[in-house]
């Protein structure tokens, strides 16, 4: 038997089941080299032993009917879980306790999986490299002083480096897909509404979806199975028939039509990213998919459409973080001194950041002009999709503009660091699927990622599309344990 | 369209963060690279373009008449940063 | 200030000016749980112990909207004679105070629930409409207490989350009066429906009254002032009366009037201003996206438009053709469905000895009175309608007399008393039998000659002193008719 940490989650549930391997055994392991990974900072708190507690237990009265019986999982920071710590990254949650469970992860324990700890994320979600995480920065297990991507790079950090054999994160503008695609994992953004988003900290509500990440996509439909459920506590949340994403996974994908937009081959875009997406349309034909040229004509209004809507909405949402009932409280001398400093010592300055220009974009005498413009915009990008969709069953597209780049090299360039979102942000803004598979590497050797766009509601399509690609891609991630001493 | 000191000034009493001069230039400074991003809308015409309101495609869903909560005053109250039991406690407002 | 009986204007040297005023009732809608969240509305709980999650603004609370307050909404605007929308949109209006705990109201800014409509008013001099604008729900803040602890102030958030109706009217009200008379029959309207209970001491009713001030006849609006969170009648008379002048004072000195939000202050009985003026609120209204629009269907609000009871102006005229009573005593009876009901019940209960003007006479009379130094609500009555209902048919069937039937009345305060069972144990019964009658006051003549021949001779005032003598003699249960026919036949 392989190394129990560097086993899939398929796997590990499947020896569990014929009993092969106990949840303590499987637990031990992963807490074992989750205290071994330090350096990598993925984990802002640990709760390994109660995890342990947990797996004995599990292992004492087994149910080996759930999906994940006694499977350990460390989850993203911005997941409410009970009387676990929950900061999302920020110092103004640094204490906070909550005394309730998100949806989606109350799911997951529904189905045997045990908590390992929270993982690390930029600041309520808003970063691309977890660079502005109050706990510190990630490393990437593929190399070191190289982000992991963000927002939810702790979370793609502990997949890639075995941490946690799956997890979750959030995607509001490409946080699964970008920091997936940077580590060599497999990242899923369901369909809007697919995923509660209850007891989620919440960012931009029109946006965020929480979904899975995994180290390959027949585990990634496990879990999307699992977490996908209608909420009536989340009023967005959409009552429609799910699919069994891992019963009904298959690689036949032939006749599917795959369309490429022109749009997305940009300016100045590195030429190992054009390689990777050819290389990518031949494996598809490979498979029998049909392609076809589409165009999205409004694809270069998206990310300037993105950064007016989500600040705006997470301007408003991070008003309820004001000292008063939870979270940081700085001293003053009145209520407004009160608030002014709680929230500019307890935000980090990205999120300071977003939140002026959500406030701005959103003000008197400039609503018609940004936000009001920013949602017209949006229905196009939208249309756009529609439109496209009428022709084909699937879109193709690079994950990320360019492999995972150094710690501190975009921080101070908010735009540039904006740019990372340029393939994933259209898909959050007209609410539909998509999934990002490693699919190469770089000269460096730096891991690099396919996006499948799928339509609304048809995350089994993409699902397949991807599990047929990932087989002829035959992508092996290079991990070196570099960061175990 | 330049945001100068005055306005980042008002959108951070509008926010209620605190602000003081380097802070203040700074920020200017970002947000205005930022803005320059975005104005790259105002390429669009958008004259007969309806606001998208939601991606969700459902109608609002009702909840029924119910009282389901009981007291948890303890849960509510138990995070909050003063120890009084029975109210939240904030400075006094200047009016 | 010079007050016609049908205007209220003000005076200055050679100036007239009349008062435009319009009004923001926020109106607490019925209903067992919260708007956008389960907890429980009940007033008068301990602090902080109706609560939830959603209602303290938790990370990741998401609202869920009360079906049962939408139907609320829209039976009131039925109501108000309002346009119900068919689509409307739920917005947020940001801005930071302690007893808002998301930093955010839901309310409904462009796309309210309910449209224009009209409100017909009894003025003394006439009836008069008066225009609505809008009605929308929205969320009810917390309570911010400031006069517990001397450092801080404490926040309960029991009402947060508790939803509200604000109905806007149009700035067509002119006078204290009209103001008076608005909010009552606005009032009244939503407790026919059973919408809100207008209970203002508890808060379930409070109003931001605008005023603004112009010359009579100018066509001009003036620069208007709010004053805010008024949770009484005659506050607002009070309010409106002072800020009107104030208003007049300044622009008669020549200086302007800032649009600024002010405060009653209840001790000193003036206006003043409540903000510091950079501190304007730019509550950067839109859409929530955590909500989705709100649509009802034609079917949704004609179901509702069945349960409509028969509203007060309908009523009205129903008792001014079915009972030929006056519009005055008809808009008494009307104005509180308590009221209606109570009447309505008397009515059925007097059956087929019914005698309207009794029964009107003794409700606005001597029921009310008893209510009003009392200080009880006609709910509160300590005699039923089913009791009053007797009286008024012992004195009609004639068993006993109006002025006995007073006694009585007082006697059945005392734990609803059935009037019948009190005329039976005190022997009340009206003394009516012509025949014992006449002996009775054969026997007063008798003994009263001279008097008897005075007032044959044309001191015609002695009537009464026989009268008087009838009722002392027969301890008041002489039948009061009868005496007056037989005094003047035998006299």
């Amino acid at each position: 038997m392989s190394d129990i940490t560097s086993q899939s989650l398929t796997s590990l549930v499947s020896n569990i089941k014929n009993k092969k391997l106990s949840s303590e055994e499987v637990t031990k392991a992963f807490v074992d080299r989750s205290e071994k990974s330090k350096e990598l900072n993925s984990y802002i708190t640990e709760d390994f032993s109660n995890a342990i507690d947990k797996a004995k237990k599990f292992d004492d009265k087994p149910n080996l009917d759930l999906k994940l019986p006694g499977i350990p999982m460390a989850v993203k920071d911005l997941f409410c879980t009970k009387n676990i710590r929950t900061t999302a990254g920020s110092k103004i949650l640094e204490n906070f306790v909550p005394t309730y469970e998100s949806t989606v992860t109350q799911n997951i324990w529904n189905e045997g999986s045990i908590l390992l700890g929270k993982l690390n994320c930029d600041e309520f979600a808003m970063g691309s490299s977890n660079e502005t995480s109050f706990y510190g920065n990630v490393q990437n297990p593929i190399d070191k002083g190289l982000v992991p991507g963000g927002s939810s790079g702790g979370s793609a950090a502990a997949v890639s480096g075995q941490l946690t054999p799956i997890t979750i994160g959030t995607d509001t503008g490409g946080s699964i897909r970008q920091p997936a695609s940077f580590t060599g994992t497999v990242g899923l953004k369901p369909t809007y509404g697919s995923c509660s988003r209850y007891g989620i900290v919440a960012f931009a509500s029109s946006l965020d979806q929480a979904g899975p990440m995994a180290q390959n996509v027949e585990d990634c439909a496990l879990l999307q199975e699992i977490i996908s459920t209608y909420d009536d506590k989340d009023s967005t949340s959409i009552d429609f028939k799910r699919d069994q994403y891992s019963k009904d996974l298959t690689k036949d994908i032939k006749g599917k039509k795959i369309g490429i937009p022109k749009e997305y081959r940009v300016d100045g875009m590195p030429k190992e990213i054009e390689e990777l997406w050819k290389k990518g349309i031949e494996y598809a034909k490979d498979c029998g998919a049909e392609i076809i040229d589409i165009s999205l004509p409004n694809t270069s209004y998206a990310l300037p459409t993105y950064y007016i809507v989500a600040p705006a909405e997470a301007s408003s949402n991070l008003a309820r973080y004001d000292g008063v009932k939870y979270g940081f409280r700085a001293k003053g001398e009145n209520l407004i001194d009160m608030y002014e400093k709680t929230r500019s010592e307890g935000f980090g300055a990205e999120v300071q950041r977003r939140i002026m220009i959500g406030t701005y974009v959103l003000s008197s005498g400039y609503y018609d002009a940004y936000y009001l413009k920013a949602q017209k915009v949006r229905k196009l990008i939208k249309n756009d999709f529609d439109e496209a969709y009428k022709k084909v069953d699937a879109i193709l597209t690079p994950s990320t503009p360019s492999s995972a780049f150094k710690i501190g090299e975009k921080k101070n360039d908010p735009v540039s660091m904006y740019l990372n979102d340029i393939f994933t942000v259209p898909v959050n803004l007209a609410g539909l699927p998509a999934i990002s598979i490693p699919a190469g590497h770089d000269a460096a050797g730096y891991p690099l990622g396919l996006q499948i766009i799928g339509k609304a509601f048809r995350e089994q399509e993409i699902l397949n599309l991807a599990y047929a690609m990932e087989d002829k891609i035959n992508f092996k991630n290079k991990i070196t344990d570099w960061w175990i001493k | 369209m330049t945001i100068d000191l005055k306005t980042i000034k008002h959108i951070s009493k509008l926010s209620r963060i605190s602000v003081d001069e380097q802070k203040a230039e700074k920020l200017a400074g970002d947000l205005n690279s930022i803005f320059n991003f975005i104005e790259k809308l105002n390429e669009l015409n958008t004259d007969n373009v309806e606001p998208l309101t939601s991606v969700a495609e459902t109608t609002l869903k009702f909840r029924s008449d119910e009282v389901k909560n009981q007291n948890i005053r303890e849960q509510i109250i138990k995070n909050s940063p003063e120890d009084n039991e029975d109210f939240f406690v904030v400075p006094k407002v200047v009016e | 200030m010079s007050k016609d009986n049908s205007e209220y204007l003000i005076e200055r040297h050679d100036n007239v000016y009349e008062v435009v005023i319009g009004l923001e009732v926020h109106a607490q809608v019925t209903s067992n749980s919260k708007l956008f969240s389960s907890s429980s509305t009940k007033f008068g709980a301990e602090p902080n112990t109706q609560v939830s999650l959603v209602d303290a603004a938790f990370p990741g609370m998401l609202p869920v909207i009360n079906e049962f307050c939408v139907k609320q909404a829209i039976k009131t605007g039925i109501g108000l004679r309002a346009q119900i929308n068919k689509k409307s949109v739920f917005d947020r209006k940001n801005y930071f105070y302690a007893d808002l705990p998301q930093g955010y109201q839901i309310s409904q800014f462009k796309y309210p629930i309910v449209g224009e409509g009209k409100v017909v008013l009894d003025m003394p001099n006439g009836q008069k409409e008066v225009g609505i604008e809008r009605l929308h729900l929205e969320q009810d803040a917390g309570k911010s207490i400031h006069d517990i602890d001397p450092q801080n102030t404490l926040v309960d958030l029991n009402r947060s989350g508790v939803a509200l109706m604000e109905i806007v009217s149009k700035p067509d009200l002119r006078s204290p009066d009209e103001v008076s008379t608005y909010i009552k029959k606005l009032r009244s309207i939503m407790r026919y429906l059973g919408t809100c209970d207008g209970n203002m001491q508890e808060g379930s009713l409070r109003a931001d009254v605008n005023v603004s001030v112009r010359l009579k006849d100018s066509k001009e609006l003036g620069t208007r002032c709010e004053i805010k969170n008024v949770n009484s009648i005659k506050f607002m008379q009070m309010a409106i009366n002072y800020e009107a002048n104030r208003q007049v004072d300044l622009i008669e000195e020549g200086k302007s009037i800032d649009q600024e939000t002010r405060l009653f202050d209840t001790k000193k009985n003036e206006t003043r201003s409540m903000r510091s003026k950079e501190d304007a609120h730019d509550y950067r209204y839109f859409p929530d996206p955590d909500l989705l629009p709100l649509e009802v269907t034609d079917e949704f609000i004609e179901n509702l438009k069945k349960d409509i009871p028969e509203l007060p102006d309908d009523k009205k005229k129903r008792f001014i053709d079915e009972f030929k009573i006056s519009a005055y005593e008809a808009t008494i009876l009307v104005s509180d469905i308590d009221t209606a009901k109570y009447f309505e019940e008397v009515v059925a209960k007097m059956g087929k000895n019914l005698d309207i003007k009794l029964a009107v006479n003794w409700i606005t009379g001597e029921l009310f009175a008893v209510l009003n130094n009392k200080n009880l609500e006609i709910s509160q009555s300590p005699i039923s309608a089913k009791n009053l209902a007797k009286l008024v048919n012992l004195i009609k069937n004639g068993t006993i007399s109006g002025k006995i039937a007073k006694t009585i009345f007082e006697l059945m305060m005392d734990g609803d008393k059935d009037p019948q069972i009190i005329v039976e144990e005190k022997g009340l019964k009206q003394e009516s039998d012509p025949k014992a009658l006449e002996v009775l006051i054969d026997k007063i003549i008798n003994d009263n000659r001279e008097k008897a021949i005075e007032y044959k001779n044309g001191k015609e005032k002695l009537f009464g002193f026989f009268v008087g003598q009838a009722m002392k003699v027969s301890g008041g249960k002489a039948n009061p008719q009868l005496i007056n026919e037989i005094l003047k036949k035998k006299l």
